[in-house]
């Protein structure tokens, strides 16, 4: 879990700091778009280092999910007769919405790639056409898209939170000291990725970015 | 008297070596016949109870290679009662270079237990004092230590030099679980057989040697007869039989109990010693208490409103010209910290005369309101900031703003079954350790000795002598057929049938609690004649009254907490009855055994040397007169030379 | 004060059990909250009915016997304090308070609130000791150790071994519990030799004794009457994985 959450996490804030380039105009955007492609080149061929990226993502999605789901049977098993009065949650919320937390990241990631990176579901959905893709994704008029993606960040963040505090842990954590380093660490590097993500469409929504 | 005792032979202890007695123990371990270690695994040991004494001496007879079937009634060896003690271990160590020595600790020891222990046992116990801390350490029990990463001591109790062992205020715990995870590791090699949440009902002897015992399952209710080359009893102490005391509420003396119906004497019964520093009874649903370690008296005073009428009122609102601090009053050389017993008994005074406070008149205050103004709150918080959380989760009240209110409590025994020097008792094969035993603390125990007592007992005293009985064996293998092995099981089938059949209309608890109060009022912190006299009556009555009313709610084929509770109260009535009687039979006071009729003009113990050093040990009730049997093993004390203790 | 409880009752291991409710007339608010279900049981006994069996012993908050989920939290509301030393002052009068037994697969229930524990014994077998066998210790002095260690370790070797850790965890898992044990153990000299496997060991009988694993969630410490610290998880991960590593 630690170490496939801790490639995930890298690759989010690779992402979201390529996002921040829509800031600097169409033209960038979509030249960073197409960039993204040419990486590797002239050792590989054209796209094939994307390809490598997407395969090494999926492989830690899969790998993130099948983990969890042997940690939640392990859970089921452990505990096969309920308590009549629900626990109340004596830790942390970001904790406890681990699982359903998940599944929603992982239903908005499906929707995320038939959105933005085949445009299938989006309004727009030109291929390399990076900016309009968005810009008219999170149009004003489209606000329950804009709702869903904050939601869906804001689960990434919960997610986050407790996973790289967990991840530490896992990884063998074990100071005072550095727990309170973790506990910073986790939260300051959720909020900062959540921000950084949600400044697009809300950049979008009150006409920053058009 | 003679109306309830009758008089028997002498009794000796034949064991202990003569001699200079730095050496006895050495030579008793040189004249101990061995085992040789391929005929160990073919000797069973079954080993009641896994507390300090139990836990160690299993493990360690385990390590030494005989098969060990271990019992006790918690759900896990690693709950004995030993688990709370809190104040620490004593041992001359003499790490602190203060003039400490094996010959002073015993010195301590005789004296502390006002001159009525045997000098052998008590001599080996601080030679072995040592070993034990170092056999602690090696286990990995975190003791406290010193910046530079040697251990830590205290001084404790009232004594003069530092040799208590502590790790904070759980040392019993650290300690057991020190034992317990060498115990573990037996049993995970399959050299201990535990048997967790069962419960030993009678004592099979054979020949005239113990060879088992009949337990119960307590989980199943089933029946079993357990047999072996011997049988040890770690089984603890009988101070629940005042049903209010620091002990855990499932300690009884029905183990040590059924090996006294058996034949086991039973020594010195009516020594129970009275802490005087625990949270008092809140009300009738109070069902123990809580001890709070005895340093609280270093800075705390002790006191009571000078007049009866006073005694409703808050205490802020009772002016410092009427309090009354009685100890530092009437012992002003010791103050606020003289003895358990001396503390407890005047704590008792103030309020028969009325002037207790809280529920029921039943407590004194401990005021640390002065120590506040001298120290600092900060300072008194660090000192005992622990002990004034427990207070304060348990009363309710704040001791920083209200003074404490205490009260004594029964807290430990140290009579129990007559042990020779070896260890073993007056049936051959039945050898007992521990509070169990009557051997080392004579009337009055000190603080950080019975834990000292404990796993001396069980790592090394009882591998040796136990060796030395079991070198005769293996004994001839007893089928479950035998005639003695029927008789004790039918008894206990019988018994537990008896129970619950009555079907009465009192609850055992309160059959408990009625008892408790009985030996409170007549057997506590002070006994006289005409007290003892009575409770024995009332005791014979409401014994007769229990095997007519108690209630004993559903079967005896399942988990049934009552019914074993019912068979723990039907041993404490039996020996409620023997307590009173020793108690009635020793016109003196010592120790923890206080006689109204036996004290100084200024109200202070008096011991009678010349009629009463000796052991008290009884032999059970049989045959036709209905009395028990007094046996007495004389003292001798050819190096402690008895002396009156002064406090004031 | 008068109260009720809904307590769960079941006669045995292979009874389904329910939760029952009783009312509790007339309970002091100095009662603790074992003594309040004493006088319940004194009550039921008299009534013909059959008593509420739960795991109590010492009393006094060390033993780690008592073992009851009060209103959804184990041990009660009372942060660091077991259940025997939860007072009734805490609870308001008409209050109804659910009491449930420790629930996972390795603890099953015996009766009522009685809970089967061996399995932490079986954890402790596996390697939660040092073999140090009677007789053979060298002087207590011969290893100082250094007081930040020896206080560490006595903060983790004060698991009292309840179990609330277990009932509280989303997971089922005995991590806290396997942990406290491993530091205890492995932040002593003398406890070196066999930190490697101890902790291989402990893990492996506690996978086997069917607890669920551990993620983190920090339920355990809340509700530890002792108040171990989740940091001692990472001190066992980090011991793993050097165990692991060194196997390889």
């Amino acid at each position: 879990m630690a170490l496939t959450g801790i490639l995930l996490i890298g690759f989010l804030y690779l992402h979201m700091i390529g996002n921040l380039k829509i800031f600097f105009g169409a033209e960038a955007f979509d030249h960073y778009a197409a960039w993204l492609r040419t990486i590797g080149t002239p050792l590989l061929p054209h796209e094939w280092y994307l390809w490598i990226q997407r395969g090494v993502l999926t492989v830690a999605v899969v790998g993130h999910i099948v983990a969890a789901t042997i940690l939640a049977r392990r859970a089921r098993q452990a505990r096969p007769v309920k308590y009549a009065h629900r626990p109340k949650v004596q830790g942390s919320y970001a904790a406890r919405t681990m699982r359903w937390g998940g599944v929603i990241v992982l239903l908005f990631v499906i929707y995320h790639i038939l959105d933005l990176t085949t445009g299938t579901l989006n309004p727009n959905g030109v291929h390399l056409e990076a900016y309009k893709n968005v810009s008219t994704d999170f149009a004003p008029g489209r606000w329950y898209v804009t709702l869903f993606y904050t939601l869906s960040i804001v689960a990434v963040g919960f997610h986050m939170r407790h996973g790289i505090w967990s991840a530490l842990r896992t990884l063998g954590q074990q100071s005072p000291r550095g727990e309170v380093i973790a506990r910073a660490t986790a939260l300051v590097l959720s909020w900062v990725l959540v921000l950084g993500f949600l400044v697009v469409p809300f950049a979008v929504l009150v006409g920053l970015v058009d | 008297m003679g109306d309830f005792y009758n008089d028997g032979d002498p009794i000796a202890d034949t064991a202990a070596p003569e001699g200079p007695i730095e050496t006895r123990w050495e030579r008793r371990q040189f004249n101990a016949k061995l085992v040789n270690p391929a005929n160990r695994r073919k000797l069973t040991v079954i080993v009641v109870g896994t507390g300090l004494a139990g836990g160690s001496a299993a493990a360690t007879l385990a390590e030494a290679g005989y098969k060990v079937k271990s019992y006790c009634y918690q759900d896990s060896p690693r709950r004995a009662h030993s688990i709370a003690a809190q104040g620490g271990i004593n041992a001359a160590k003499n790490y602190r270079n203060d003039g400490d020595s094996i010959y002073r600790l015993f010195y301590d020891t005789v004296k502390g237990g006002d001159f009525r222990a045997r000098e052998s046992n008590v001599y080996r116990l601080a030679t072995v004092s040592v070993n034990i801390i170092d056999q602690c350490v090696a286990q990995g029990v975190p003791f406290a230590r010193e910046y530079g990463g040697l251990l830590d001591n205290r001084s404790f109790g009232g004594t003069q030099v530092s040799r208590t062992f502590y790790a904070r205020g759980q040392t019993g715990q650290q300690l057991l679980l020190g034992a317990y995870q060498a115990m573990e590791r037996q049993i995970g090699l399959g050299n201990i057989e535990m048997n967790a949440r069962h419960e030993m009902l009678e004592l099979i002897i054979v020949d005239g040697k113990a060879r088992g015992i009949v337990v119960r399952d307590m989980v199943t209710g089933e029946i079993s007869t357990e047999m072996a080359d011997a049988v040890v009893l770690a089984s603890g102490g009988y101070g629940n039989v005042f049903f209010l005391s620091t002990n855990a509420k499932g300690c009884n003396v029905t183990a040590s109990w059924r090996a006294h119906r058996k034949g086991a004497l039973f020594a010195n019964p009516c020594y129970t010693q009275i802490h005087p520093t625990c949270i008092p009874e809140s009300g009738t649903h109070q069902s123990k208490l809580t001890l709070m370690s005895e340093s609280l008296r270093n800075d705390g005073r002790v006191w009571v409103p000078k007049d009866a009428a006073d005694c409703q009122k808050p205490a802020a609102e009772i002016a410092e010209e009427d309090r009354d601090y009685y100890l530092e009053r009437i012992y002003p050389s010791f103050g606020n910290l003289v003895p358990r017993d001396i503390a407890s008994r005047a704590a008792k005074n103030v309020c028969d005369e009325g002037r207790g406070v809280g529920p029921g008149g039943l407590g004194v205050y401990l005021d640390f309101a002065d120590a506040i103004d001298r120290l600092g709150k900060k300072a008194v918080e660090a000192k005992y900031g622990n002990l004034f959380e427990m207070y304060q989760r348990i009363t309710g009240e704040d001791p920083y703003e209200v003074p404490m209110r205490i009260y004594p409590a029964v807290h430990y025994t140290m009579g129990g079954l007559w042990v020779d020097y070896d260890l073993q008792s007056t049936v051959p094969g039945l050898f007992v350790v521990g509070e169990a035993n009557f051997s080392d603390h004579g009337a009055n125990r000190l603080g950080a000795s019975a834990l000292m007592q404990g796993l001396g007992d069980g790592y090394f005293v009882l591998p040796t002598t136990l060796g030395n009985y079991l070198a005769a064996g293996p004994f001839e293998p007893i089928a479950d057929d035998h005639e003695e092995v029927v008789a004790a099981r039918t008894e206990v089938e019988d018994r537990i049938s008896k129970l619950l059949s009555i079907n009465g209309d009192r609850t055992v608890d309160s059959f408990h609690r009625e008892l408790g109060h009985i030996m409170w009022e007549y057997c506590g912190m002070e006994r006289t004649e005409e007290g003892l006299t009575k409770a024995i009556g009332l005791i014979r009555s409401l014994k007769d009254e229990f095997w007519l009313r108690v209630k004993v709610p559903g079967t005896g084929e399942q988990l049934n907490q009552n019914l074993e509770k019912a068979g723990r109260v039907a041993d404490f009535f039996e020996l409620a009855e023997l307590m009173c009687i020793d108690a009635l039979h020793r016109r003196e006071s010592c120790g923890g055994h206080f006689r109204g009729e036996s004290q100084t003009p200024d109200g202070e113990a008096l011991r009678h040397d010349d009629e009463f050093s000796y052991v008290a040990a009884w032999e059970y009730a049989t045959g036709d007169s209905g009395k028990p049997t007094l046996h007495k093993e004389q003292l001798e004390f050819e190096y402690v030379h008895p002396s009156t203790r002064s406090y004031k | 004060m008068d109260i009720q409880v809904r307590v769960w009752r079941q006669e045995n291991r292979s009874d389904n059990g329910r939760m029952v409710t009783y009312d509790v007339k007339d309970i002091s608010p100095d009662a603790s909250f074992l003594e309040m279900l004493d006088v319940l049981n004194e009550k039921l006994i008299l009534d013909g009915d059959d008593p509420v069996a739960f795991d109590h012993d010492c009393r006094e908050g060390i033993c780690g016997a008592c073992s009851m989920v009060i209103d959804g939290v184990a041990h009660g509301p009372e942060k660091a304090t077991t259940t025997c030393q939860l007072h009734m002052r805490h609870f308001k009068n008409g209050d109804v308070i659910d009491v449930e037994p420790w629930r996972a697969a390795a603890f099953p229930v015996i009766k009522d609130l009685v809970v089967d524990r061996s399995a932490f014994d079986a954890i402790i077998a596996a390697g939660g000791y040092i073999t140090a066998p009677t007789g053979a210790a060298p002087e207590a002095h011969a290893t100082p150790v250094p007081k930040k260690d020896a206080d560490l370790a006595f903060e983790a070797a004060t698991c009292i071994g309840c179990g609330a850790c277990v009932a509280a965890c989303p997971n089922g898992s005995a991590m806290l519990f396997t942990a406290a044990k491993v530091a205890h153990l492995g932040l002593m000299p003398q406890g070196q030799p066999e930190r490697d496997t101890r902790v291989l060991d402990m893990l492996q009988a506690q996978d086997d004794a069917g607890f669920g694993g551990c993620t983190n969630m920090g339920e355990c410490t809340q509700v530890c009457p002792k108040g171990i610290p989740l940091t001692l998880i990472g001190r066992l991960n980090a011991d793993y994985r050097k165990a692991v590593r060194k196997k390889l």
